[in-house]
């Protein structure tokens, strides 16, 4: 018997072509997936921000836990990536503040912006531990 | 909706390796998708070799040596070899453009082709365009006018007609449209930037007197608002186009017509 289309009761499903699988990544798409991530990591940096709040307010002994476990060398590393993730955010949110006037879509133009998001970000990250640390005096 | 993996029918097989060509020195390796509505196998990935001193420079010209010399049953949809017509668009070494325009030169290591991404294969790398087709003809690509007819043509000032410069010239390959990840998350609803761009060029066209039914078709959550201007069109765009500004222009203009 034939095995051609027409004989089957009903036609083949049709596959559905590779997307992701196949899609180079390129810098604008990594910027945006890193936008959403980060975005996504604020939900959870902003309910530390909630803990030690609330711990404050609670009383001496809860914010002191809460400040000896934000001050542990892994405390400061998740504090870190916050800050991180918060600043990259914030500049991913001023590049979407730019392209809602109509500008800054230029392919070349926003493929270097995308580029050197991810040092913007952490220099500005850096900066900001250093000066806390200056700050902190310690 | 957001699905990372291939559905079960989807998952690409590793394919036979065709013979090389008898004599050739100068070989150039083509890895292509396929798959065949006449049989039950899952798609494959088939690696061929073409031989380059006997080819022309172009993606096209190496996918009809296959064709034509290796095996024909290889499937593609082509017909200008100029990019006007858009028909060769495909997934070519990660990106969509068309064929006959991208230089086997301008790809490092082996050629790899696929259909345009997250669209139903009929065979080998001709997907199924009937989706982006009727989103095309939901947004009404032709001039609307409620003026009575001027004896001639509908006069336009230089001024304006320059703003369909960067427009008019899209031949509606879907290189963009099949590029953007929001496109294949929510593809049934959000309208993609092919046809947002159309949208735009009657938005933006002078003559045009139905601005504002046009934005209120568009006014949804979905069919324009998708766009996370994540880029992958314009980067895309063989023709050097520019949807996503274009989608930017739209959600301007609700805005304005707001104020």
């Amino acid at each position: 018997m034939s095995k051609s289309a027409a004989t089957h009761a009903r036609p083949r499903a049709r596959p559905l072509s590779p997307h992701l699988q196949v899609y180079r990544l390129i810098p604008t798409m990594a910027m945006s997936i890193v936008h959403r991530i980060t975005g996504a990591g604020l939900y959870f940096g902003t309910l530390l921000v909630a803990a030690w709040l609330i711990a404050a307010a609670t009383s001496r002994e809860w914010f002191d836990a809460v400040a000896w476990a934000y001050g542990s060398w892994i405390g400061r590393l998740v504090l870190l990536g916050y800050t991180w993730a918060l600043i990259h955010h914030l500049i991913g949110g001023l590049r979407h503040l730019v392209w809602d006037t109509g500008a800054g879509f230029d392919k070349h133009a926003s493929t270097r912006v995308a580029r050197a998001m991810p040092f913007v970000s952490a220099a500005l990250t850096l900066l900001v531990w250093v000066i806390g640390y200056l700050v902190r005096g310690a | 909706m957001v699905e990372l993996t291939l559905p079960e029918n989807s998952r690409i097989n590793e394919g036979k390796t065709w013979p090389k060509p008898e004599g050739a020195t100068n070989l150039r390796e083509y890895r292509i998708y396929r798959w065949s509505p006449d049989d039950d196998d899952n798609p494959r990935v088939d690696t061929y070799y073409v031989d380059m001193d006997d080819c022309g420079p172009m993606v096209l010209d190496g996918l009809l040596y296959i064709k034509n010399r290796i095996d024909p049953t290889l499937t593609l949809r082509r017909s200008c070899r100029e990019g006007i017509c858009g028909s060769c668009a495909m997934n070519i070494d990660g990106t969509n453009t068309l064929a006959c325009t991208k230089g086997a030169d301008e790809i490092k290591g082996a050629v790899r082709v696929y259909p345009l991404p997250h669209m139903p294969v009929v065979k080998d790398l001709v997907p199924d365009l009937t989706v982006p087709y009727a989103q095309l003809s939901s947004i009404q690509p032709w001039l609307q006018t409620v003026s009575p007819e001027p004896e001639k043509e509908w006069r336009q000032s230089r001024e304006d007609r320059e703003k369909l410069d960067g427009l008019y010239e899209c031949i509606l390959c879907f290189c963009c449209q099949t590029s953007c990840p929001s496109y294949w998350w929510n593809g049934d609803r959000y309208l993609g930037p092919a046809v947002l761009l159309q949208a735009y060029r009657w938005l933006i066209d002078s003559r045009d007197e139905a601005t504002g039914e046009r934005l209120d078709n568009l006014e949804d959550p979905f069919r324009l608002y998708r766009c996370h201007t994540i880029m992958n069109c314009t980067q895309a765009c063989p023709k050097g186009l520019n949807p996503a500004k274009a989608i930017a222009e739209i959600k301007k203009m609700m805005v304005a017509r707001r104020t």
